[in-house]
């Protein structure tokens, strides 16, 4: 096997565990644990009059029972505010357990430990809490109305008031030659990961230490709120995410009550405690993300040309803040996306409503921002009669304007600065890829065959492995295994093949050797979570750096063997050589034997460094000054600021004027995220991004009533897209190198599900001629705007006259 | 005792292996193959039915085991994810063609779904006419009712055709299909 893997589309490691039933989650561990179960508020907003345990006390295998009233100390405060931001003025987060108030249906109230989940379940189902409601706050119209607050003492509801601009937008919008105005809607969805959240906890009480395992995206962080909370000192504890099925941003956050709960339980009963989330708890107790209202005003020319644009947002963030304003930031500032925008405002209105927490999801506020940014892009184009691919090419940064600062903050506290792209070139691919051109004879087409058919494009630039840092350990051993490790956490992404990618090219070595371990805190105890895009840019360019450290040792120690200049040295297959020179060989495990000197030959390999065997000089030390033994090294990337990738979507729907059910027929995805490690795992995260973007647009929704229930928490009736509801997609590829780092690599995550709204609403207006102002959009609803008296047409509704319910 | 503590006593041939178990009554096949046998490739994403990924072969037919109590399938024979790959005559595995097609084709990304879709697929191919090409509408209706919140499904309909494909009476490729063995 070659050696040069950067890439190849290598196929993925971690599957031969997963298809034969050998991965290990969260729920196949601890067989023996006692099972936590919780009783979760019934109501979106109440106080809680009394909890009446009584009729639980009888049931067989019951264990514990804690209220608010049995936390102490830290657990008896308000969990943390992740993400702090001057701007979020008025920050609120739940407690571990409700205390007194509960603000959304599915906060947990009382924890039941039991021997199995079956009767902890028992015992909860017999607890009886009384509450008195209190007025309920749902939607973002009416929390921004504030005729009640969801917490008292911010009677505004708003928690944050997120503003950021380049210049005077009053000003611009004045001069402008012409302007215009719109609000547009986005709904509520889900990561919703086929595995929901989970812990186990064991306390070994011998050595008052702590494990943890959790279906997380930040094991590292867990573990430091574990310690703090606990009151624990941090090398007592271990944090460890195992084989997670799927995160998608909601295991993100943390700590969750439960990660909290469940060590707490399993330390004060001194044995393994577990919670494994079923589907109603996940959908009531978890987070849901995107709800906005947009208000938009943009001056442009004749030309189509953006001279000013203006947006003001309010954005649902649920009961609580615990993750600050990150998706808002991220709104704000990618909003601009591939388009240099003279003069640009935003105000993002952060507001509390009595339902679940928003929390990033896939796109973390990016699909809100192209959606607000490409549909101005369409009614520009409406207003002036032009094509709307024509019009996004004339506001497009040119590929010689790099590096373009927006002159704005991102999420990472650093400038919005695009390091690299060609988005024209983004354009001229899509166009080519959809055949833009040939829409209008696929409408007549359709419409030969009874159908509305309609294309829309959408563009965007995803800032991408955001900082602080992230590290790589990348160590030889004496049997030639290569062992690598990382802090962050995989979810599914492919990290132990595309990581083992990496160490094999770096260092020259077979990737069967190579081994990969994510998300551990007994191996890299220091990192920052997988989110936003960033394993690949942050641990890939760590472990780069550290595998490169490994290789720059290794020619050291074999330069000194095998008296060469390791200038003159290359690894291959394993083996350091001298280029040019057959048989001039070391092996790279017989390196590692020989980095650390030895007393102790254990095994047949290590006579080889012991202290009788090895020549060396009597006036050095076996280990040198600033040296250390061992064949590892361990390094840091931390980039001075985030990377930007780039694509360009076009959706074509056909819609059927019985039904109203609008079917896409046609979905292409041009697609940048700088160099690639493994195509095949890249082409891999756009398919199931495209797919999270098509159920966001058409079958997504979080549909809470007035009271704050949550009316479709299961999977019958909250419409997650089976395979016959997602498109085929065809993928192009264009590959701008980022300049700032080592590997000039981009991150590929989210990007699928950026664009999939506003392409598909794009798509909608083109078929029908109808103003899509609010999306998902069901056959319902999309029947009930074509039947709708007061019905607002696009310019372009000319073309449709025949169209109408 | 209420009816909920009622066990009973049920053999159930699990993968070829004749397992006994007293179980209460309540108890769900999914979490009896899970935390009573152990066999934890099974996995459990909604508890009601609609994503499969608890999927079993009950006597070679998909089965939710998230909606049959264990006490249902006293007698019967039960294949999970663990039970696809045959043993070969070296002791060692030969996997089937669909979990071949899976990593060949990169049909999973986290592997939480997966299992329900590989004994969901296998039930589907071995229960068609071998010797005809599988068509797209035969694709989608193996695939059709399980949930993948990953792959977008591209991939795994791909991997349908793969392992299709691979088990066509005249196939004599890498996936060993030809020789009739599924």
């Amino acid at each position: 096997m070659t050696t040069k893997l950067f890439g190849e589309p290598v196929r993925r490691r971690e599957d031969a565990r997963l298809i034969i039933g050998k991965g290990r989650y969260l729920d196949d561990i601890g067989a023996q644990a006692l099972a936590a179960a919780f009783v979760r508020s019934p109501h979106a907003h109440a106080r809680i009059t009394d909890i009446d345990v009584e009729g639980a006390l009888d049931v067989e295998g019951l264990v514990a029972i804690y209220t608010y009233e049995d936390l102490t100390g830290p657990m008896a405060e308000p969990l943390p505010v992740l993400i702090p931001h001057p701007q979020l003025h008025a920050p609120r987060t739940g407690y571990p357990l409700a205390n007194g108030e509960v603000n959304h249906v599915g906060e947990p109230v009382v924890m039941v430990v039991a021997t199995d989940r079956y009767l902890a379940e028992d015992a909860a189902e017999r607890i009886v809490v009384s509450y008195e409601e209190l007025p309920v706050v749902v939607g973002v119209d009416a929390a921004r109305e504030a005729a009640s607050a969801v917490h008292t003492e911010i009677p505004d509801n708003v928690a944050a008031r997120h503003h950021q601009e380049t210049g005077d937008v009053e000003a611009a919008l004045a001069g402008a030659t012409r302007t215009l105005s719109f609000t547009q809607y986005i709904e509520r969805s889900a990561c919703m990961p086929l595995e929901g959240k989970g812990v186990h906890a064991r306390w070994d009480p011998a050595d008052s230490s702590l494990r943890v395992y959790s279906s997380t995206q930040a094991s590292t962080s867990v573990r430091a709120a574990i310690a703090a909370k606990l009151e624990l000192s941090l090398d007592a504890v271990e944090v460890i995410a195992p084989d997670v099925g799927g995160g998608f941003g909601v295991k993100i956050v943390h700590p969750w009550p439960e990660e909290l709960l469940v060590p707490m339980a399993a330390i004060k009963l001194g044995q393994e405690v577990k919670w494994a989330e079923d589907r109603r708890e996940h959908f009531i107790g978890s987070a849901h993300e995107r709800q906005q209202r947009q208000e938009i005003t943009v001056g442009y020319g004749d030309d189509g040309r953006i001279t000013a644009l203006d947006v003001h947002a309010w954005h649902d963030n649920g009961a609580y803040t615990p993750y600050g304003i990150i998706v808002p930031i991220v709104t704000a500032t990618q909003l601009v996306g591939p388009y240099a925008i003279p003069v640009y405002r935003v105000v993002v209105e952060s507001v509390y409503t009595n339902t679940v927490i928003v929390t990033p999801y896939r796109g973390a506020g990016r699909p809100q921002g192209c959606f607000a940014m490409e549909r101005t892009m369409d009614r520009i184009a409406d207003d002036l009669g032009l094509d709307r691919a024509e019009v996004r090419r004339r506001n497009l940064i040119q590929p010689d304007q790099f590096p373009y600062d927006h002159h704005l903050t991102f999420q990472d506290g650093r400038p919005v600065i695009y390091d690299s792209g060609d988005y024209p070139g983004l354009l001229a691919k899509l166009e080519a890829l959809v055949d833009w051109d040939g829409i209008e004879a696929r409408r007549a087409e359709a419409a030969s065959r009874g159908k509305l058919l309609g294309a829309g494009m959408a563009m965007y630039v995803e800032g991408t492995g955001p900082g602080p840092y992230e590290g790589g350990h990348v160590q030889v051993l004496g049997s030639g295994k290569v062992l690598v490790a990382t802090g962050l956490t995989s979810q599914g992404q492919g990290h132990e093949t595309s990581f083992a990618q990496i160490v094999a090219s770096e260092l020259g070595v077979p990737i069967e050797d190579v081994e990969v371990t994510t998300g551990d805190t007994r191996r890299f105890p220091y990192a920052v979570g997988t989110f936003a895009s960033r394993a690949a840019v942050m641990s890939g360019n760590a472990i780069a750096l550290a595998a490169r450290g490994v290789r720059e040792k290794a020619l050291r120690i074999a330069a000194e063997v095998l008296e060469a200049d390791p200038a003159d040295l290359e690894i291959e297959d394993g083996v350091v050589g001298v280029k040019g020179t057959p048989g001039a060989t070391i092996p790279l495990r017989t390196v590692a034997v020989l980095s650390n000197p030895l007393r102790y030959a254990f095994d047949e390999a290590a006579k080889q460094a012991t202290q009788f065997a090895r020549a060396g000089s009597d006036d050095r030390p076996p280990v040198a000054v600033g040296d250390a033994p061992g064949l590892e090294h361990r390094d840091y990337y931390s980039p001075i600021r985030s990377t930007f990738a780039s694509g360009a979507h076009a959706a074509v729907v056909e819609i059927d004027p019985k039904t109203w059910e609008i079917d896409v027929v046609s979905y292409a995805v041009v697609h940048d995220c700088g160099n690639v490690v493994n195509p095949m795992i890249v082409e891999g995260q756009v398919h199931g991004g495209v797919a999270q973007g098509v159920a966001g647009a058409l079958y997504e929704r979080m549909a809470y009533d007035a009271d704050g229930q949550l009316q479709n928490a299961s999977f019958m009736d909250f419409l997650m897209p089976y395979a016959t509801e997602v498109p085929d997609v065809v993928i192009d590829h264009q590959q701008t190198p980022s300049p700032l780092n080592p590997l000039g690599i981009k991150g590929a995550g989210e990007a699928g599900v950026i664009p999939g709204t506003a392409a598909i609403a794009s798509a909608i207006e083109d078929a029908t001629g109808r103003r899509i102002a609010a999306m998902p959009i069901s056959p319902t609803e999309l029947y009930d705007v074509m039947r709708s008296p007061d019905w607002e047409g696009t310019a372009a509704a000319g073309r449709r006259t025949g169209v109408g319910a | 005792m209420t009816s909920v503590d009622v066990e009973r006593s049920i053999t159930v041939t699990v993968n070829g292996v004749p397992r006994e178990a007293t179980l209460p009554v309540r108890r769900l096949l999914s979490d009896a193959l899970r935390h009573d046998l152990g066999l934890t490739g099974t996995h459990v994403g909604c508890e009601h039915g609609v994503c499969g990924a608890c999927t079993v072969l009950v006597d070679g037919t998909p089965v939710r085991s998230c909606l049959v109590f264990a006490v249902q399938v006293d007698g019967a024979s039960v294949t999970t994810v663990e039970g696809l790959a045959r043993e070969d005559h070296q002791g060692g595995q030969v996997l089937h063609p669909v979990q071949e097609a899976f990593r060949e084709c990169h049909a999973l990304q986290c592997g939480f779904c997966t299992p329900g879709f590989l004994v969901t697929i296998a039930a589907g191919l071995e229960a068609r006419d071998r010797s005809a090409e599988i068509t797209e509408e035969e694709v989608d209706e193996i695939v059709g009712g399980n949930l993948c919140r990953c792959t977008g499904y591209a991939n795994i309909k791909k991997a349908v055709r793969h392992a299709a494909a691979a088990m066509r009476p005249e196939h004599t490729g890498h996936f060993g299909g030809g020789d009739g063995a599924w």
